[in-house]
């Protein structure tokens, strides 16, 4: 692997050095390297689209790495994971993916993510997506994840996504069924910049009793780049569900929030709440008052509001 | 040592009666170093604006401003404080994302700032360090709780001019007298100049100067022992009546 894939494996993954427990690492398609565990099992799929995750039951405090590297112009994929999490775990799984742009062509990479998650069972799920060019490279970094998630009884999945910057186009999708008792958590932070586009659709089907989803969106759009984000919450059965989408505007950017909320039981109680607006002129001023410029006061609060 | 000569500050009337509203009305005064002035005056009365004019938030409509002899009139808000000027709101700010921590180290421009030295200016002001230092400057916090945070920040800025926007307001009796040892050690470890707008006879009683600000105009200037018995004397609740009445 030369440096840039290692710099972008570091800058998804944080991963400085062969990772501790199950890992594959994806680099321009081909499987750079992979390991199982005991309780963690990675096998390729038989369609050859991508890999098999097999998490056995009872596996705790385990972790799971499944970063994807992309550092050649025009390569363009699409992979599909599956991830089968048994009962009564608790693990934290790492995917991300990191795109180099060196070239005139477009890098694209099209991901599905299927979860199942078994009963009691603790998911951590971490995403983290990053893209770079050369200097003068022309060629666009796409990347369009979906992920479909299944919430057996008394499980729980917390997703952290995370795109600053860096992806010139994005459309995320991601569906989850929640069972009862079960509980989906969600917090997404996005900027955009130049004239990047990103797109979140988020639909979480809460259908078992005392079940529960919490939709966090944080997102910054600034240049002339546009951020939408639509989520849809539908309650079918005794249930609570909120979803949050706070944005922050700069310059000519242009921001769409659609949090829709669909109760189809009379039990379910669902909560939305959407804020669009620029960085409060006090903020700024407060900042600056500290000895920041305008600028350096505008960079700390949007760094702040990501975090 | 901060010149005002003939500031001014007006801002257009909302009643488009074409006239401006005279908010600040030739305000001249000299403050030197190491004082501790205390201002005072009726509500609506021009204290906090003058506070704003000072720290380069509103500009001065007419007038000029002198820091050291070096005139400031057209420096920005960060180059005031970046000459040394420090404000604490009468109405904190309240960020999403940002937390203590994080605001204490901008605040001492200091980004290496230990997690020990930022707990410690919390403590100061009468905050359990590790309950408050990761906690978000957010409208999860409490009116007191963040007039507190506001203080400590200006501890963490340690700058030879400290302005204080009616920093007792919301914080309960028992941290009073904290808070008045809070100015007079600030006063001491900066040699610098504290200015506090207060309405409390408990801070007053401890300027230097008192400066009685009334309809945009410097009422009077002078020593606290001058100035004070005469305040007390007229009562100024119920001017505050008074002045609502009209
Ligand atoms: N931007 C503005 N536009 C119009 N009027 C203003 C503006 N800013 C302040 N004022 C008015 O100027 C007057 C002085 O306000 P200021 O906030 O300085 O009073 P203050 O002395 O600090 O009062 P308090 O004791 O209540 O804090 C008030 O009548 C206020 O309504
Ligand atoms: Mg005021």
């Amino acid at each position: 692997m030369d440096k840039t894939a290692k710099r972008i494996l570091e800058e998804v993954a944080d991963l400085h050095k062969i990772p501790e427990g199950a890992y594959n690492i994806r680099l321009n398609g081909e499987s750079e390297g992979r390991n199982s565990t005991e309780h963690i099992i990675i096998t390729n799929r038989e369609d050859g689209t991508g890999i098999n995750i097999k998490i056995l039951d009872g596996t705790v405090n385990e972790s799971c790495c499944i970063p994807v590297v992309i550092s050649l112009s025009g390569h363009e994929e699409t992979v599909r994971n599956d991830f089968y999490v048994g009962e009564n775990c608790d693990v934290q799984i790492v995917a991300g993916c990191g795109i180099h742009n060196c070239g005139s062509e477009n890098s694209r990479h099209d991901g599905l993510h299927r979860f199942f998650i078994g009963k009691n069972s603790k998911v951590r799920y971490v995403e983290k997506h990053y893209g770079e060019k050369s200097e003068n490279s022309e060629g666009g970094n796409i990347m369009n994840p979906s992920t479909e998630i299944t919430l057996e009884e008394g499980s729980t999945l917390e997703m952290e996504t995370t795109q600053i910057r860096g992806i010139d186009s994005t459309t995320r999708s991601t569906k989850a069924v929640i069972g009862a008792g079960a509980s989906l958590v969600i917090k997404e932070r996005l900027l955009t910049n130049g004239t990047q586009k990103a797109e979140s659709k988020i639909e979480a089907e809460l259908v078992g009793d005392g079940s529960s989803a919490n939709l966090i969106s944080r997102s910054v759009a600034t240049d002339n780049s546009t951020i939408s984000f639509i989520s849809n919450i539908k309650g079918c059965a005794r249930c609570s569900g909120h979803t949050e989408c706070d944005s922050i505007i700069v310059d000519n950017a242009k921001i769409l929030a659609v949090p829709a909320l669909d109760a189809v039981h009379p039990d379910a109680s669902l909560i939305h709440e959407a804020a669009i607006g620029k960085i409060a002129g006090e903020q700024l001023i407060k900042l600056e008052t500290l000895g920041l410029t305008e600028k350096e006061a505008e960079e700390a609060i949007i760094e702040g509001f990501l975090k | 040592m901060l010149e005002l000569k003939n500031i001014s500050y007006k801002v257009p009337d909302e009643n488009g009666s074409g006239t401006d509203k005279v908010i600040l009305d030739n305000i001249s005064l000299t403050i030197d170093d190491g004082q501790f002035i205390v201002i005072t005056g009726p509500n609506g009365s021009g204290k906090s604006t003058l506070a704003k004019t000072i720290a380069g938030i509103y500009p001065a409509s007419s007038g000029s401003l002198f820091l050291d002899g070096k005139d400031i009139t057209e420096a920005s808000v960060t180059e005031r404080a970046k000459a040394g000027m420090s404000f604490a709101f009468q109405q904190p700010v309240r960020f999403k994302g940002l937390d203590v921590f994080d605001m204490l180290k901008l605040s001492s421009s200091n980004p290496d700032l230990t997690m020990a030295q930022a707990c410690a200016y919390l403590s100061e002001v009468g905050l359990c360090a590790r309950d408050y230092i990761n906690r978000e400057v957010d409208a999860s916090l409490s009116g007191g709780e963040l007039k507190r945070i506001e203080i400590a920040m200006i501890l963490a800025r340690n700058t030879k001019i400290s302005i204080f926007d009616e920093p007792e307001a919301g914080i309960d009796l028992w941290s009073f007298t904290n808070l008045i040892r809070v100015f007079e050690k600030i006063k001491k470890e900066t040699n610098g100049t504290i200015i506090i707008i207060s309405h409390q006879e408990r801070i007053l009683s401890i300027a230097d100067k008192i400066l009685v600000i009334e309809h945009g105009k410097v009422k009077k200037f002078a020593d606290r022992k001058e100035v004070l018995p005469e305040i007390l004397g007229t009562e100024s609740a119920s001017f505050s009546c008074n002045a609502a009445d009209k």
